[in-house]
C-alpha cells in the first residue's frame, strides 16, 4: 500500500509538470489554432539554459530563473515573427511540419552549444523534505509541484484580470470579432508563443532539476500531447486533470508492469498506448469540445 | 512539334497521359538507360547513394499517396518500414524462405499495419491523427525491442543475403539493379493509381471529405485502402533497406526519418508524383552534402558540429520550402517547363 501511495505521490507532482508544459501547448493552440510540435524542445533547451545559469555562470537560482524566462520570451518572440506568421492561414499540415521542423532546428542548437551530453545539477535547486506517515515526498517534486502550482495560479490570474488575458480568451472565441474590435491578432498570436516558452523552459527547469538535463528532456512533450488528448485539446483545466492522471498511471504502470516485462521502459511508451486508447474511443478528450463541421 | 506553341489536349484520356510528346518519351527513355547503365561508370560509393535514394522514393510514393493525395497525414511511415523489413528479415533469417517471397510478404504485413493503425483515421482528422500515428511508430518499434525472441530486439537480427533463383545479389550493382527496378516500378504503378478511380476518390477526400462522403465516395473504403497501399510501399521499401545491410536493427528506423520522409514529400510537392522523385532525391543529396561538410565543420568548430548540422539544416529547408516554395519542387518544375513549352508567349503570373 505503500509502495502504491508512493507511486501516486510521486505521479502527483509528476504530473503538475507535464500539466504546466501541456497548457503552453494548450494556450498556442487556443489562440492560434496552432499545434506546437515543438513544445517539448522548449523543456529541452529549459533545461540545458538551467544548467547553463547554475553551473558554468554560477548564478543563484532566482537569477539564473529570472534569466532563462528572458531568453524564453525572446525566443517566443523570434518564432512567432520568423516561422509562424509567414505561415499564416496555410493548411493544418504545413503549419505543423513547420512547427516539426523548428523542433529539429531546436534540437540541433542545443547539440551544438551544449554537445547533446548529460549535465547533471540537482542539488542546485533548494530543498525541502516532507514526510507523510510512512511516505516521503522527493524534495524535486515538491518543489516542482509549488512552482507549477504557482504558474499555473499566475496564467489563470492573467486570463481573468488583464486586457491581454481577455483579448486572449476573445481570440480563442474569434479572431475575425476579436479583430473588428481593433485588438492586433498578431500581438496576441506572440504573447501566447511567449507564454508557452516561458512555461516549457521553466518546466525544463523543473525536470532538469530532478533528473539532469540530457536531450531527452525533449521526449516529455510527446508526453505533453497524451495529456492534452486525455484533458481535451482545447480546455486549460483538462490540461491539469490530464497531467495529473497521466502522471499517476505512468508511475504506477512503470512500478507494478516493469519488472514483469523483459525488455522494460514501459513508462516511455505508455503515454502513446494511452493516446491511442483515448483517440479510438473518446477523440475529444475529457473536457474538450467535439468540433462540428459544415460543408 | 511544329510551329504550335503549347499543348492541345481534347480528350480526357490525353489530359491524363503521362506522356504528352514523343519528345517526353525519348527522355524518358534515354534516363532509364542512363541510369540502367550508371554501374559502368560509377563508383561504388556513387551506387550506394543511388541505391538510397531510390529505397527513398519507393518510400516517398507510399506516402505520397497515403498524404499527398488522401490529405491523411502519417508521421509513423519509418514505422511501418520496420514492419515490413522485419517481416521479410524474420522469414529470411529464421525460416529460409526465399528472398522474393519474403519481400511480397514484409509488403503485405506493413499494409496490414498500415490498416490496424489507420482504423482512428474513420474517426479523426488532422492533428489528432498525426498522433495516432506518431503513437504508431512509437509502439511499433517498443513491440519489435519486446518480441526479443524472434526479432533479435534491441541487438538486431543478421539477414542472408538476397538471393534470386541461384543468383546471390552480394554486389553493390546488383543490388543497385534490383532497386532500380522495383523504384522505376513503383513509380509507374504510384502514377496509375492517383489516375484510377481510387485515385481520384482519394484527391476528393484530401480536398473536402465531408463532401466527398455526401458524393457517394465511401470514406470507409478509401481512407483504410489509402493507408494499405501507403505501407505496401513502406513495406517494400523497409526490406530492401534491412536486405542492403544485410542487417536489422531499429535504429534503421528512428522517429527522425518518419519526419524526414514527410519533410522529402514537402520539398518535392505534396500530391504529385514527380514530386515524390524529386523531394527524395533533393533531401538524400542535401544528407550527402552534410555528410561531406560536417566533419570538416567539426575539426573546425567543435565536435558535435557535424551532428547538430544535420539537424539544422533539415529543419531549415522545410521551413524555407513551408514558406517560400509551398508547393515544392514539382510545382516549380512544371513551370520551367512550362515557359519553354510556351515561349515565346510565356506570360504567368
Amino acid at each position: 500500500m505503500t509502495f502504491f501511495l508512493q507511486l501516486i505521490i510521486t505521479g502527483f507532482a509528476q504530473g503538475m509538470i507535464y500539466a504546466l508544459i501541456a497548457i503552453g501547448f494548450v494556450i498556442i493552440l487556443k489562440c492560434s489554432e496552432v499545434f506546437n510540435i515543438a513544445q517539448g524542445h522548449f523543456v529541452l533547451i529549459g533545461g540545458y539554459l538551467g544548467y547553463t545559469f547554475l553551473v558554468p555562470c554560477g548564478l543563484p537560482v532566482w537569477a539564473s530563473l529570472l534569466l532563462a524566462i528572458g531568453v524564453a520570451i525572446v525566443m517566443g518572440l523570434l518564432i512567432e515573427r520568423l516561422v509562424l506568421r509567414p505561415l499564416l492561414g496555410e493548411p493544418v499540415l504545413a503549419v505543423i511540419m513547420a512547427t516539426i521542423a523548428l523542433a529539429t532546428i531546436l534540437g540541433g542548437l542545443a547539440t551544438l552549444l551544449w554537445g547533446a551530453e548529460y549535465k547533471a545539477y540537482h542539488g542546485l535547486l533548494p530543498t525541502i523534505t516532507l514526510n507523510i506517515g510512512t511516505i516521503s515526498i522527493p524534495s524535486e517534486s515538491l518543489i516542482g509541484l509549488i512552482v507549477s502550482v504557482v504558474c499555473v495560479t499566475i496564467l489563470m490570474l492573467l486570463f481573468r484580470y488583464t486586457k491581454i488575458g481577455l483579448a486572449m480568451r476573445a481570440t480563442a472565441e474569434d479572431l475575425q470579432v476579436v479583430q473588428s474590435v481593433g485588438i492586433r491578432g498578431t500581438t496576441v498570436f506572440a504573447v501566447s508563443w511567449v507564454i508557452a516558452c516561458v512555461v516549457g523552459v521553466i518546466g525544463g527547469i523543473l525536470l532538469g532539476g530532478v533528473s539532469g538535463a540530457n536531450m531527452e528532456l525533449a521526449d516529455v512533450g510527446l508526453k505533453a500531447f497524451a495529456v492534452v488528448l486525455l484533458g481535451g485539446v482545447n480546455s486549460v483545466g483538462g490540461a491539469i486533470v490530464g497531467g495529473i492522471i497521466l502522471g499517476m498511471l505512468e508511475n504506477v504502470a512503470a512500478g507494478y508492469l516493469d519488472p514483469l516485462l523483459p525488455g522494460g521502459g514501459l513508462a516511455q511508451v505508455f503515454p502513446f498506448f494511452v493516446m491511442i486508447i483515448v483517440l479510438i474511443f473518446r477523440p475529444y478528450g475529457l473536457f474538450g469540445l467535439p468540433r462540428i463541421e459544415r460543408i | 512539334m511544329g510551329s504550335r506553341t503549347g499543348r492541345f489536349q481534347e480528350s480526357y484520356a490525353q489530359d491524363m497521359s503521362i506522356f504528352h510528346s514523343r519528345w517526353q518519351w525519348g527522355i524518358a527513355a534515354a534516363f532509364i538507360i542512363l541510369l540502367f547503365a550508371s554501374p559502368f561508370f560509377c563508383s561504388n560509393r556513387v551506387l550506394t547513394i543511388l541505391t538510397m535514394m531510390g529505397i527513398a522514393v519507393i518510400s516517398v510514393h507510399g506516402l505520397n499517396i497515403l498524404t499527398g493525395y488522401c490529405g491523411q497525414i502519417s508521421i509513423g511511415h519509418a514505422g511501418f518500414m520496420a514492419v515490413g523489413g522485419y517481416t521479410s528479415a524474420i522469414l529470411c533469417a529464421k525460416l529460409g524462405v526465399p528472398f522474393w517471397v519474403a519481400l511480397p510478404c514484409g509488403a503485405l504485413a506493413a499494409g496490414t499495419a498500415g490498416l490496424i493503425f489507420g482504423l482512428p483515421s474513420l474517426k479523426i482528422k488532422g492533428f489528432y491523427l498525426i498522433m495516432a500515428t506518431i503513437a504508431a511508430q512509437f509502439i511499433i518499434i517498443w513491440t519489435i525491442i519486446q518480441l526479443r525472441g524472434i526479432t533479435g530486439g534491441a541487438d538486431g537480427l543478421s539477414v542472408p543475403r538476397p538471393k534470386i533463383g541461384n543468383i546471390v545479389l552480394s554486389s553493390k550493382a546488383s543490388y543497385f539493379y534490383l532497386v532500380m527496378i522495383l523504384t522505376c516500378l513503383g513509380t509507374l504503378l504510384a502514377k496509375n493509381i492517383v489516375r484510377t478511380r481510387a485515385g481520384r476518390a482519394f484527391i476528393a477526400i484530401r480536398d473536402n471529405d465531408l463532401a466527398a462522403e455526401v458524393m457517394g465516395v465511401s470514406l470507409w473504403s478509401y481512407k483504410l485502402q489509402a493507408f494499405f497501399i501507403g505501407c505496401v510501399y513502406a513495406g517494400v521499401a523497409g526490406s530492401l533497406l534491412i536486405h542492403y545491410f544485410s542487417f536489422a536493427s531499429t535504429d534503421q528506423f528512428p522517429f527522425m526519418d518518419s519526419v524526414w520522409y514527410l519533410g522529402m514529400l514537402i520539398v518535392g510537392g505534396m500530391g504529385s508524383t514527380t514530386g515524390a522523385v524529386f523531394g527524395a532525391v533533393a533531401l538524400k543529396l542535401l544528407d550527402e552534402v552534410v555528410t561531406m561538410v560536417g566533419p570538416i565543420l567539426s575539426a573546425a568548430v567543435a565536435p558535435q558540429a557535424a551532428a547538430s548540422l544535420g539537424l539544422i539544416m533539415h529543419g531549415l529547408v522545410i521551413i524555407i520550402f513551408l514558406i517560400f516554395e509551398p508547393r515544392g519542387l514539382a510545382h516549380r518544375w512544371g513551370m520551367i517547363k512550362a515557359y519553354f513549352r510556351l515561349w515565346p508567349f510565356s506570360h504567368q503570373e
